[in-house]
């Protein structure tokens, strides 16, 4: 199918790559609870915050960006944490009341 | 990640194949697995498990926490058989989130017009499927009820190892193609794998009610099989 073909994050990535772009993968490596994607699931970021897929329902995807942006930059990838127990989450928690953990890494 | 492997990642899933994308989470060091590869001790065994039950996930082996992102290939439809349940199986499996193809050698009934949008192919079936071959992430829906256009892709589908196989048809002429299938060399237990009269019992009478049939059909034999864990 070709919508899903353009929206698979991989494929992007290897796109984005293949302009010449900086890209950053996040995936959730982990969820508890109520969590709106499951485990594997892609966001592919590039250096200027342009992004596709998701790791949530909309909640987290603006902090995950924003570490993308650093792990593009130092090339050290982070394991990021979010949930309704956690500091952050009166921030960027998540609604549906879940924890996710997102594996952020550079491409390259 | 590597770039080459997101290269790898990416054609091993154009080509339908089942790989895992292994992540070292301590150094972040990965790989691409396909099924089938050898990989030693409790680290091997967990991969094997995950290419089972198709589930992604951490996993603790050699002191070591790695993450396994398992790809298995989306699920198809296949439809032999350009004919009315044909349009609207197509639509609903589509928003269902498969990918459909549709064969029919019959050009009248595999036109653009009637299936607009659909990958189509007017084509015998054991041409069409020569490029692509049916696979263990595949359905055969056999909706023709012509022998000469059915029979041959519904052995393939045996053969293939189709996670749903379904043959429209009458009881009356499913007797007479199991008996066509025995001829071909298929044991009775493989036989008894086709779903005849097709799809799940709900009364459907239309040809869009019999598509909804098929459908749900098609699903269940899809999740259930991977709450089974059975092999690909």
């Amino acid at each position: 199918m070709d919508a899903n073909e353009t929206l698979d994050p991989l494929t992007i990535a290897e796109r984005w790559m293949d302009d010449g772009r900086m890209v950053a993968l996040a995936t959730v490596v982990e969820t508890w609870g109520s969590a709106p994607r499951p485990v594997g699931s892609h966001l592919v970021i590039d250096g200027e915050g342009n992004f596709h897929g998701s790791v949530s329902g909309g909640c987290v995807e603006g902090a995950v960006i924003g570490e993308a942006m650093e792990v593009i930059t130092d090339g050290e990838p982070r394991m990021l944490e979010f949930g309704v127990a956690d500091e952050t989450a009166w921030r960027v928690g998540l609604s549906c009341g879940g924890r996710i953990r997102v594996y952020v890494e550079r491409v390259g | 990640m590597d770039p080459f492997l997101l290269r790898k990642l990416n054609t091993e899933r154009a080509a339908r194949h089942a790989v895992i994308h292994l992540t070292d989470l301590g150094d972040g060091r990965d790989r691409v697995i396909r099924e089938g590869d050898p990989v030693a001790g409790p680290l091997g065994e967990a991969i094997a498990a995950a290419f089972r039950s198709g589930k992604s996930g951490l996993v603790e082996a050699e002191a070591r926490q790695f993450f396994l992102n398992v790809h298995l290939p989306p699920a198809r439809i296949v439809i032999i058989g350009a004919v009315h349940i044909s349009q609207a199986l197509a639509k609903m499996a589509e928003i269902a989130g498969f990918d459909v193809t549709i064969i029919d050698p019959r050009t009248a009934f595999a036109t653009e017009e009637r299936f607009a949008g659909i990958d189509l192919v007017a084509d015998w079936p054991e041409d069409a499927l020569k490029t692509r071959p049916l696979d263990a992430y595949t359905a055969l829906v056999a909706v023709t009820h012509d022998p000469k256009i059915d029979d041959v892709p519904l052995s393939q589908a045996l053969t293939a190892g189709c996670f749903y196989v379904g043959a429209l048809g009458s009881r009356k002429t499913h007797a007479k193609r199991v008996e066509r299938l025995t001829a071909l060399g298929h044991s009775e237990a493989d036989i008894a794998k086709i779903s005849a009269p097709i799809g799940l019992d709900i009364g459907a009478a239309s040809p869009a009610e019999i598509a909804v049939a098929i459908l749900a059909d098609t699903v269940a034999h899809l999740r259930r099989r991977s709450l089974r864990g059975a092999a690909p």
